[in-house]
């Protein structure tokens, strides 16, 4: 295994959503206890059902507490200049230094995220006067072309307005500025959503390669497993706010040993497999009232009356393999 | 550019037909009544000193001529037309025979000095207030403003103005209570003419002001703060980009809208500064318009109609003409 | 749906504008139990200011104020709810029709909709009540207003009905074999309900407003007693200036109420109302 350096280190993160709506006051427990560490140059996956939790993970990592959503407790641990500082304590002040420079954030595909009244090139030229306010006009001018052109975008994109792009474009459009101040960390939400399976492999491409060029790291949140399996170094399986497998993605694809990865890689369809593909019975539970114990314990075929008291903590299982499991570290029995 | 040019013409086409039904009930509207013009006149003349009958059959079929009256109905129409395209609105009635038109220009630039300075501060007014509220809607004192809006935004317009009347004019009596500027002043750049005219002019223009203002600003708060919520602006706040320039993007962003909005309701401003007038006596197109209603002078209160009707519904063409050059999305299809 | 109610007492705007909607019910109810009727003159001394036997004072018509505001305030409530049934009812006809029927007769009716927007309302109102001066009835009093307050609800109406047509739920209707008549009463209409409820209020603020513009200026029918033609006689015999300021104060205050408390419910119902009311027409799964 490479010896990775740690560049983000989360610890027992909790973060809920309050509401209260005439009356009716509700606690959306959206991250509950999580723990896991980003490396350098490496892709990390997250994966898991819609709801689980993994947009809300991407806001904390970027320092997005706006409410409803609050910090109960944990921290999360940016390595910046050879400094540990836990960025939930950083002044807004601080937090504009790290965002873009150290962390961008690629938004879902679905989304219209450039300004729809203002040209592809303005929106550039926004970008990097906030980051770059050293860069002269001209020398922007050529910058932005060299960008796009690496990046395999055609120029007359800058003279566009947004409406004008495809979907596909757009995106990779979005993924152009969320990497022009070369940061340490992406975190990438969905980024192949709503795009058509030609373009999602375009998309894919494009994220792969500059990952590859800049030896910086790339945090994928997708449901989508088979993104997982072509672009994650690692991946993380979360599941009702918590994260319950983590490893190599060769170590989870061949060898997934929590009961809800074993579900979710079986139902990737292989070729030459006739196989009945199964669901797992029962839904996920409410993020509001998850259940006592082992959040899965509900659908979980191996399920113990242990595992309805108590929450499992994530066991490493070697190699970087860690599950959050009272059944399987032992061997299948408790 | 296709599809401007085309937008161009539908808005022009659009606003001739806005005239024209406008216009044709104007038209139509005063001929329902039974009452008589050209009788009432005759009655007036007679009053005076009796005529001889002969000379009164001429005077009526002159009288009939100028009130456009002669002829059937569809007679009536065309020559309507006609005249009114060669800007021939008759002659007013109570001033006989004075044409309305002059009498119209004479009273034009009162309301639309009136109409025009106060739109312009309400809008900006409005605008700054609205974005700065609908941006940071928890804080104190935008909660207050919005409070003190909310209060008075349904209020009807003439009431807003009724009050400052009363509080103004009436207990407190700094302002005066009515004219446009201290009688017998004769219009020039001297500083004593000036200070009349802001003197006499200040509460109808703040009763404009604060009607507007209320309006726009539930407009802009309601944009900014569904603006705040979109997608583009999400992303720039966490790419870190200063306050200023979301604001920046914000407000242009809400501009678009806002011409759109202003467009529809220059209808019921220029009704509020009607209303202005009357309530202050302000020599404007309000008050000469409701001393013709007093007066049952026919021609006047038509002209006025069928002038505001063209009047507004350019105004509305030229802000719906603006619009797309602000709009990359419908210049650009 | 009474539970809810009681849940929107969490909601402070909503409290204020439904006590507001009491008084004022009561206020105007309080005229079946007038010992004056509205219609007589000089039953007692005039100008006179508020005292216990006159709460709110007497007028120069020797009328009582107090009593003669609460038969104001319930014609007036009348007027007003008339001219927004009647305006809302044909806009919503012909925003539905226009929104369903689409093509050619949309285009058509949407043109008329779009000029009848731009006119300016108060000239062509004052025209039209100097000439009908001496008929204006209820009835024709909120024909007269609803006639110039149809044509911006019905462009809204016809937005939503554009919108619900492309809804999930419709093609699933659509497809399942219901017929279209009942689409719109089924699925369609009490969608709206609400969405209507919030928007009538503000076109009863507009004719209420209507009704005092026109009143104040003399122009419509000045026997019946409204708030309008209360200030109108208050003006006539200069209560300002006379000194008799319960006379033009009064009806101001009332009004100020009324306005006020329809205008919080609007709010408070609308905001409500919201979460359910915005048709999604997200096309791609939740996060």
């Amino acid at each position: 295994m490479k010896n990775l350096e740690s560049l983000v280190k989360v610890e027992n993160l909790k973060a809920y959503y309050f509401s209260n709506v005439y009356g009716n006051e509700r606690t959306i427990k959206a991250v509950d206890d999580v723990s896991f560490e980003i490396f350098n140059n490496e892709i990390l996956g997250i994966a898991g059902e819609s709801g689980c939790g993994k947009t809300t993970l991407l806001k904390v990592l970027l320092g997005i507490t706006k409410s409803p959503l609050s910090i109960v407790g944990g921290n999360v641990i940016y390595k910046l200049d050879q400094e540990e500082k836990n960025i939930l304590s950083f002044s807004n002040g601080e937090l504009r230094n790290i965002r873009w420079k150290v962390v961008s954030y690629i938004p879902q595909g679905s989304m219209n995220v450039l300004n729809p009244i203002r040209k592809i090139k303005d929106t550039f030229k926004d970008f990097m006067e906030t980051h770059r306010p050293d860069i002269s006009k001209d020398d922007f001018d050529t910058l932005i072309k060299d960008y796009l052109r690496s990046l395999g975008l055609p120029l007359e994109v800058l003279n566009s307005y947004p409406h004008q792009l495809s979907g596909g474009m757009r995106q990779r459009v979005t993924i152009a500025l969320s990497t022009l101040c070369r940061p340490k960390i992406i975190l990438a939400d969905e980024p192949t959503t709503a795009l058509d399976v030609v373009v999602q492999r375009g998309v894919l491409q494009l994220l792969k390669k500059i990952q590859k060029e800049e030896e910086n790291t790339l945090v994928v949140v997708s449901h989508d497993m088979g993104i997982h399996a072509h672009i994650s170094d690692r991946v993380a399986i979360m599941y009702a706010g918590k994260i319950i497998e983590i490893g190599p993605k060769k170590e989870i694809f061949t060898n997934p040993l929590h009961p809800y990865t074993k579900y979710l890689i079986s139902s990737l369809p292989k070729l030459g497999d006739k196989s009945f593909k199964s669901s797992i019975p029962g839904s996920p539970p409410p993020l509001s009232n998850p259940p006592k114990g082992c959040r899965f314990h509900e659908r979980c075929p191996e399920s113990t009356p242990m595992c309805e008291k108590e929450e499992p903590s994530l066991v490493d299982m070697g190699e970087g393999h860690k599950i959050a499991c009272f059944f399987v570290p032992k061997g299948g029995k408790v | 550019m296709e599809n401007f040019v085309r937008y161009i013409i539908l808005r022009i086409f659009q606003t001739l037909i806005v005239i024209f039904i406008g216009v044709t009930i104007v038209f139509f509207v005063p001929r329902l009544t039974p009452m008589d013009p050209v009788a009432g006149t005759i009655n007036r003349i007679n009053a005076y000193s009796p005529m001889d009958p002969k000379a009164v059959e001429k005077l009526v079929d002159t009288l009939k001529d100028l009130y456009g009256l002669k002829g059937n109905l569809l007679e009536q129409y065309i020559r309507f037309w006609t005249r009114l395209i060669k800007g021939d609105l008759g002659p007013s009635l109570a001033m006989f025979p004075t044409p309305v038109v002059d009498v119209i220009n004479k009273a034009l630039p009162w309301t639309i000095g009136l109409l025009v300075t106060s739109t312009i501060i309400a809008w900006l007014l409005g605008i700054i207030l609205g974005t700065v509220v609908g941006y940071s809607p928890n804080k104190k004192w935008a909660q207050v403003i919005s409070i003190i809006i909310t209060c008075i935004y349904p209020v009807p317009y003439y009431i807003i103005a009724l009050i400052l009347v009363f509080i103004f004019a009436y207990i407190f009596p700094i302002f005066p209570l009515m004219g446009g500027t201290s009688i017998g002043l004769r219009p020039s750049f001297s500083f004593h003419f000036l200070f009349s005219l802001i003197e006499h002019g200040f509460l109808p223009a703040i009763s404009l002001i604060i009607g507007t203002t209320c309006f726009i600003f539930m407009t802009q708060r309601a944009l900014i703060s569904s603006l705040t919520s979109s997608d583009f602006i999400n992303f720039a706040e966490i790419a870190g980009l200063p306050h200023k320039k979301i604001r920046s993007y914000l407000i242009r962003n809400s501009m678009l809208p806002q011409i759109t909005d202003l467009a529809l309701s220059l209808g019921s401003i220029f009704g509020g500064a009607l209303m202005t007038e009357f309530v202050f006596s302000y020599p404007g197109i309000g008050q000469i318009l409701y001393s013709a209603i007093l007066q049952a002078d026919f021609n006047l209160i038509m002209g006025i109609s069928i002038f505001s009707i063209i009047g507004v519904a350019f105004a509305a063409l030229i802000l719906d003409l603006i619009y797309p050059l602000l709009d990359p999305r419908i210049r650009y299809k | 749906m009474k539970s809810i109610m009681d849940l929107m007492k969490h909601d402070k705007q909503f409290l204020i504008g439904f006590l507001m909607l009491i008084f004022i019910i009561f206020f105007s109810l309080l005229s079946f139990f007038s010992p004056y009727d509205p219609q007589d003159r000089y039953v007692v001394q005039r100008d006179l200011p508020p005292s216990a036997q006159h709460i709110l004072g007497t007028n120069s018509l020797g009328q009582d104020v107090f009593w003669f505001l609460t038969f104001a305030l319930k014609n007036s409530l009348i007027i007003g709810i008339l001219a927004v049934v009647l305006g809302r009812i044909v806009a919503i006809i012909i925003g539905l029709l226009s929104g369903y029927i689409g093509g050619t007769f949309d285009r058509v009716i949407t043109t008329i909709t779009d000029s009848f927007i731009v006119l300016p309302r108060l000239p062509i109102l004052i025209l039209l009540s100097f000439i009908l001066k001496g008929n204006l009835n209820f009835i024709n009093m909120a024909l007269l207003l609803a006639f110039f307050d149809w044509a911006w609800p019905s462009k809204r109406y016809r937005s939503q009905i554009l919108s619900l047509k492309e809804v999930e739920f419709t093609n699933t209707a659509r497809f399942s074999g219901r017929k279209i008549y009942e689409i719109i009463f089924k699925e369609h209409i009490p969608f709206l309900i609400p969405y209507i409820m919030a928007d009538a209020i503000s076109g009863f603020l507009f004719a209420i407003g209507m009704e005092i513009t026109l009143s104040v200026l003399g122009l419509t029918n000045l026997d019946i007693p409204t708030i309008g033609t209360t200030i109108f006689w208050a003006n006539y015999y200069q209560s300002m200036l006379k000194g008799t300021w319960w006379w033009i104060s009064s009806p101001i205050v009332v009004l100020i109420i009324t306005v006020l408390g329809f205008y919080l419910l609007s709010v408070s119902i609308s905001t409500f109302l919201d979460p359910r009311i915005r048709i999604q027409s997200k096309k791609t799964g939740d996060k």
